[in-house]
């Protein structure tokens, strides 16, 4: 228990904060910005392909493949499947940022993809007929009425990955990118376990930050009409399904 | 890595085959526990939520939000409590599982259509029959496909463990992958991962085909 004391202490200690080449400050800002970019990368190529395969109807045994590799393929996995190849690529450049982001993507993907599609897929088709019977083209019906109102999930889809990014930015460190993470692995390798609770602290804060800012975010950008005729339940399940959204034959 | 050195090295492998199943094991003697520990308690919380409605949205408040905290700092934050220790590993992971595991019970169990509920009682069952013959067995597909998602996660969060000290697949791929710049290692440990979350998927779902034939075209895989 004196741990969490040592921990606070190691926290509360502003010297620890500024340092320039090991502080908190620095750490904090490497993993708020890595997260950031291969978040904004994931959702820049997840997002135009659910739309397009959940618009479309066609690709969707894609969209299961890519859900169950992203399922079946662990966390820490994809930082080393990417880091071999960036330092063969890349030499010394090849440590560090460039391979955590290109890690961080990937596994940020999976859960924007088919949330996406899921929800494009759940959207009424009367609705979808109704925007064409009003004379929309195809790209207004997606804009203006699929979109819309499959939003709640399509969020639901970028939290989920924003939170599986900025907890995989911890391990980022060992791949030289940085990131809290660094206190942590580099502090148990050395048994500073005050960092290494301190820092822990702070992860899990960033992550649950995280994750209410992005409920946040989904609270404000909704439509009040399509968030009023959702249940709860459903909203849960189709976070937590993601493997199924269409069974097959749909 | 050495210059000219191939990405995969199969003498390696050849000649690690002790070593690399050692680790297998390591990494399935912390998967089974904490998901059938996980499976337990997650299916008490659930009973405790339906009997009391005002539970459960605390019960989910509480599990996600340690659903949120990344799994390296949750393993941490236990080692004042319970060292660097397979228990540390253990009781972080069954938390991982309640927040799945719950959510598909409770949502199971509250899918059984009320016309079927009223048939039993018609027929004279009483509550627990109710349950164990008709309840249980509608809510299974539901439940069983949230101990998959629950299964293969354990077994990604497993590969965790190796940062504090708890061997298992995330060692081929940390300790004699990445901190040795040795890329054979990284990718068996992957591979071994993945094959792990594959064969579990398809023999749970083979399981939930198993026990109810009958919702076959209801509820995909």
């Amino acid at each position: 228990m004196e741990l969490f004391g040592e921990g606070l202490a190691w926290l509360s200690d502003p010297a620890n904060w500024t340092d320039p080449r090991n502080g908190i400050l620095l750490r904090l800002w490497e993993h708020i910005s890595l997260s950031a970019v291969a978040l904004g990368l994931a959702v820049a190529i997840g997002l135009p392909l659910g739309l397009w395969i959940g618009h479309t109807g066609r690709g969707s045994g894609a969209v299961i493949a890519i859900a169950n590799i992203g399922r079946a393929v662990p966390s820490v996995g994809w930082l080393g499947l990417v880091f071999p190849i960036t330092l063969v690529i890349l030499g010394r450049g090849g440590l560090g940022f460039i391979p955590a982001v290109i890690a961080l993507t990937l596994l940020g993907i999976p859960p924007i993809v088919t949330n996406t599609f899921a929800g494009m897929r759940e959207v009424d088709p009367d609705l979808i007929e109704a925007g064409r019977g009003m004379g929309m083209t195809a790209r207004q019906v997606v804009r203006r009425v699929e979109v819309p109102v499959a939003l709640p999930v399509i969020l639901a889809g970028v939290r989920v990955s924003a939170v599986q990014i900025v907890a995989t930015a911890t391990l980022a460190a060992v791949v030289g990118g940085g990131t809290l993470g660094d206190f942590i692995i580099q502090g148990i390798d050395v048994r500073a376990l005050d960092r290494v609770v301190g820092a822990a602290l702070l992860v899990a804060l960033l992550a649950i930050g995280t994750e209410l800012l992005f409920s946040l975010i989904e609270r404000l950008l909704v439509s009040p009409g399509i968030r009023a005729g959702m249940s709860s339940v459903r909203d849960d399940a189709a976070q937590l399904l993601p493997s199924e959204p269409v069974p097959s034959g749909h | 890595m050495n210059e000219g050195e191939p990405f995969i090295r199969f003498d390696w492998i050849a000649d690690n085959l002790d070593a690399i199943g050692q680790r297998l094991g390591e990494h399935l003697l912390m998967v089974i526990p904490a998901v059938l520990i996980g499976f337990v308690a997650s299916f008490a919380l659930a009973l405790l939520a339906r009997r009391f409605r005002r539970t459960y949205g605390p019960i989910i408040a509480v599990t996600g939000t340690l659903y949120a905290v990344p799994s390296l700092a949750l393993f941490v934050l236990l080692i004042p409590f319970t060292g660097l220790t397979l228990v540390t590993g253990i009781i972080a992971l069954v938390l991982y599982t309640l927040l799945i595991l719950v959510r598909n019970i409770v949502v199971g169990l509250d899918g059984v259509p009320p016309d079927v509920v009223e048939a039993a009682n018609g027929m004279g069952y009483s509550s627990s029959q109710r349950f164990w013959r008709v309840e249980l067995p509608i809510a299974t597909p539901v439940i069983i496909a949230g101990l998959r998602i629950a299964t293969v996660t354990t077994i990604g969060l497993v590969a965790i463990t190796t940062f504090i000290g708890l061997g298992g697949l995330g060692y081929l791929i940390i300790n004699s992958g990445v901190r040795r710049f040795f890329p054979t290692s990284i990718y068996v440990g992957v591979l071994l991962c993945v094959l792990l979350a594959v064969i579990a998927d398809v023999s749970l779902a083979w399981l939930q085909r198993r026990l109810t034939p009958w919702a076959r075209s209801r509820v995909a895989g």
